[in-house]
């Protein structure tokens, strides 16, 4: 018997017992489904991690000087506590640094605080107070929606000028038009003189929540002490140059802290490659924890189908014998059973895999997951669909190759 | 009618000896009991003869047939098929050989339920490897020649019993087999049923075809134009009959 009329064949079988194929193609189906499903927010966060959050957010070719990195999943609390014994960033670190380069970089200062921002009668709380200096807005590509950034003027000088995020914005103005109105932030008085255009969201995270106000305006004391910052922006135009800039920073703050050559440094230098590392870091537990669960629902998947097939050989005896004693060969029996097994997990695995990119929308819709489907987790979902089901099929079609003619003639 | 030549072990059967059984045995190992089923069955079948095999329950009738449609494997002595010895043959070949010589007609039809009369008389054709074109047309032919050119599309349910049994015939048929072989054909039917099989039977025989008949009634076996009796594994008889 040929192969194709043994799938021809199988697909009949399949149709003709909608219910017991469908019990069957269940393990299957949950297996690829939840692939495609969990591979589909691994890619997406990566994607998003690579394309959106390092390039845009955190700025290409750009690193910041600070007391600790930023991004570090399990740290000791050994280490944990040496960090909070460091030194902290200085608007003098900053100065000599600014005047200690020799590429050509853009700088800024930054520190932040939750507070609560206010209108007349109007709140917003929770809000990100970032005190920063004028190149803040062009490290951090936010562009402006209405009006404009504050100056260097206006930052040496401590005007009380704030930029507000979208979300702010709409809180506390509503519909009327937010420039020249004065808002109270943590209880001084700022003039709006611009808003920045809407950034959405990443993982969850609101990302129009802030507002920013010259780094050396009154609001500096309700972040940080006088004189100290957060981090130190530093942007590059290449590469090379940021790696440059790097090492510039290093020594320049290592001999202004007076650190002999076998200590470590006591300062930060992070890039959006640490980013990446720390998010590398969680998708590879995903990419262990995933193919557990993937493997546990097509071996289950896979053991169903045995079952299930091992009845249907059971149930069929009779017609398996009458197909031997009208010429059928071993191989033609094996080959039907096998067939049928495949293409019942076949089925299960298409289901799953249209489950799958159906999971992906609704997570990219429903959740801040970015969720993008994987092309490749679909071609890999379908063939080991497929294979759970050759390989579940072995045993009974094999079974049922061997039956004799006439025993199995004879069955009621 | 002159009777064949005598056998002996090293000879090959006459040209127009169908089938040749030179003390066949077949006996059944019954957890240290053994049963002898066949105890020495030696029989030669022309082309065109028309054979029933007759004898009482238990005497090995079907033993034989099983035997004889290569179904089933010889405890002892030879079976030649066509001038082929086919006692020796293994599962697989033995297959090809129930595929393309032996038509087998079952006293309960044993029709696929949910395939209808066409698709049925298809099967052998399936695995003979012909193209679906090819089959469907000489499965036509087939069901036409039982007289059921106008019930192609039936599934066995929405058909009798004598017409399940003719597409049964037709399925048998269909690969222009060496033999027919039916064992108890009629087992299942009424007597105007049975009639009308036995005159297809008849028509088959009449176009030339070999057929051996299992069967207990003497009016059936009346058809035959030979009757072999078996009585304990062995042939108590061996006669010709006036048509
Ligand atoms: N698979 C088997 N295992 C054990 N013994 C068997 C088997 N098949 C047949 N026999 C025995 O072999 C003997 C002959 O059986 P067989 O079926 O050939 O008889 P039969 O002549 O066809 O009888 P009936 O007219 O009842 O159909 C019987 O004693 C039977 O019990
Ligand atoms: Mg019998």
């Amino acid at each position: 018997m040929p192969v194709f009329e043994a799938l021809r064949l199988a697909l009949q079988t399949i149709r003709a017992q909608k219910l017991k194929s469908g019990f069957s193609l269940l393990g299957v189906f949950i297996g690829v489904a939840s692939l495609i499903g969990a591979w589909s927010i691994v890619n997406g966060v990566n994607r998003y991690m690579t394309e959106k959050f390092a390039q845009t957010l955190f700025g290409v070719n750009t690193f910041q000087l600070r007391r600790r990195p930023m991004f570090t999943p399990n740290v000791p609390d050994s280490v944990w506590r040496a960090w909070a014994r460091r030194p902290r960033i200085r608007f003098s670190d900053a100065e000599a640094l600014s005047a200690g380069f020799t590429v050509p970089v853009v700088t800024a200062w930054q520190s932040s605080e939750n507070v609560t921002v206010s209108y007349r009668d109007k709140q917003a709380r929770d809000i990100e107070l970032t005190a920063a200096s004028e190149r803040y807005f062009d490290i951090k590509n936010l562009r402006l929606a209405t009006g404009r950034a504050f100056t260097a003027q206006e930052n040496r000088s401590g005007a009380t000028v704030a930029v507000l995020g979208d979300a702010v914005a709409q809180r506390l103005f509503v519909d009327r038009a937010p420039l020249d109105r004065s808002v109270r932030i943590g209880g001084m008085a700022y003039r709006v003189i611009g808003v920045v255009e809407k950034q959405g969201s990443v993982l969850g995270f609101p990302l129009d929540r802030f507002v920013v106000v010259p780094a050396q305006s009154p609001a500096q004391n309700l972040v940080n002490p006088p004189g100290v910052l957060d981090a130190f922006l530093v942007k590059a135009q290449t590469e090379p140059d940021m790696r440059l800039a790097m090492d510039q920073a290093e020594g320049i703050m290592r001999s202004r802290r007076h650190l002999r050559p076998r200590q470590d440094d006591n300062f930060a230098l992070d890039t959006s490659e640490g980013v990446q590392r720390f998010w590398a870091g969680i998708s590879r537990i995903l990419v262990v924890v995933l193919p557990g669960v993937v493997v546990v629902s097509l071996v289950i998947g896979g053991i169903v189908i045995m079952n299930i097939m091992l009845m249907s050989v059971a149930e069929r005896t009779r017609e398996i014998g009458l197909r031997k004693s009208l010429g059928a060969r071993r191989r033609d029996v094996l080959r039907q059973f096998l067939a049928e097994s495949a293409a019942i997990a076949t089925v299960g695995a298409a289901f799953g895999v249209v489950a799958g990119i159906g999971l992906t929308f609704l997570i990219a819709a429903a959740s801040p997951l970015p969720a993008s489907v994987s092309p490749v987790s679909i071609l890999l979902g379908v063939v080991m669909g497929a294979g759970v089901g050759v390989v579940a099929g072995v045993y009974p079609a094999s079974r049922a190759a061997r039956l004799d003619p006439i025993a199995a003639l004879r069955q009621e | 009618m002159t009777l064949p030549q005598t056998f002996r072990t090293g000879d090959t059967p006459l040209p127009d000896i169908v089938i040749l059984t030179h003390k066949l045995t077949r006996a059944y190992d019954m957890g240290g009991e053994v049963v002898r089923a066949l105890q020495g069955v030696s029989l030669q079948i022309r082309k065109n003869e028309y054979v029933a095999v007759m004898g009482p329950s238990g005497s090995g009738k079907s033993t034989l047939m099983n035997l004889i449609g290569c179904l089933d494997t010889p405890t002892s002595g030879e079976y030649w098929l066509n001038g082929q010895k086919v006692s020796d043959l293994v599962d697989d070949e033995l297959a090809r050989i129930r595929n393309k010589e032996i038509g087998f007609v079952f006293q309960t039809f044993n029709l696929l339920p949910r395939a209808n009369a066409l698709h049925n008389v298809e099967l052998p054709l399936i695995y003979a490897g012909h193209g679906a074109r090819e089959r469907r047309a000489q499965a036509a032919r087939a069901l036409q020649r039982v007289g059921l050119g106008d019930r192609m599309e039936h599934r066995p349910n929405e058909l009798s019993g004598g017409q399940r049994q003719r597409v049964a015939i037709a399925r048998a048929l269909v690969n222009d087999p060496s033999i027919l072989l039916a064992d108890e054909p009629t087992g299942n039917l009424d007597s105007t049923t049975s009639a009308e099989i036995m005159a297809v039977f008849r028509d088959l025989h009449r176009q030339g075809q070999t057929i051996v008949m299992v069967t207990h009634e003497h009016d059936i076996a009346a058809h035959a134009a030979r009757v072999v009796t078996l009585r304990d594994g062995l042939i108590a008889s061996d006669q010709l009959q006036a048509a």
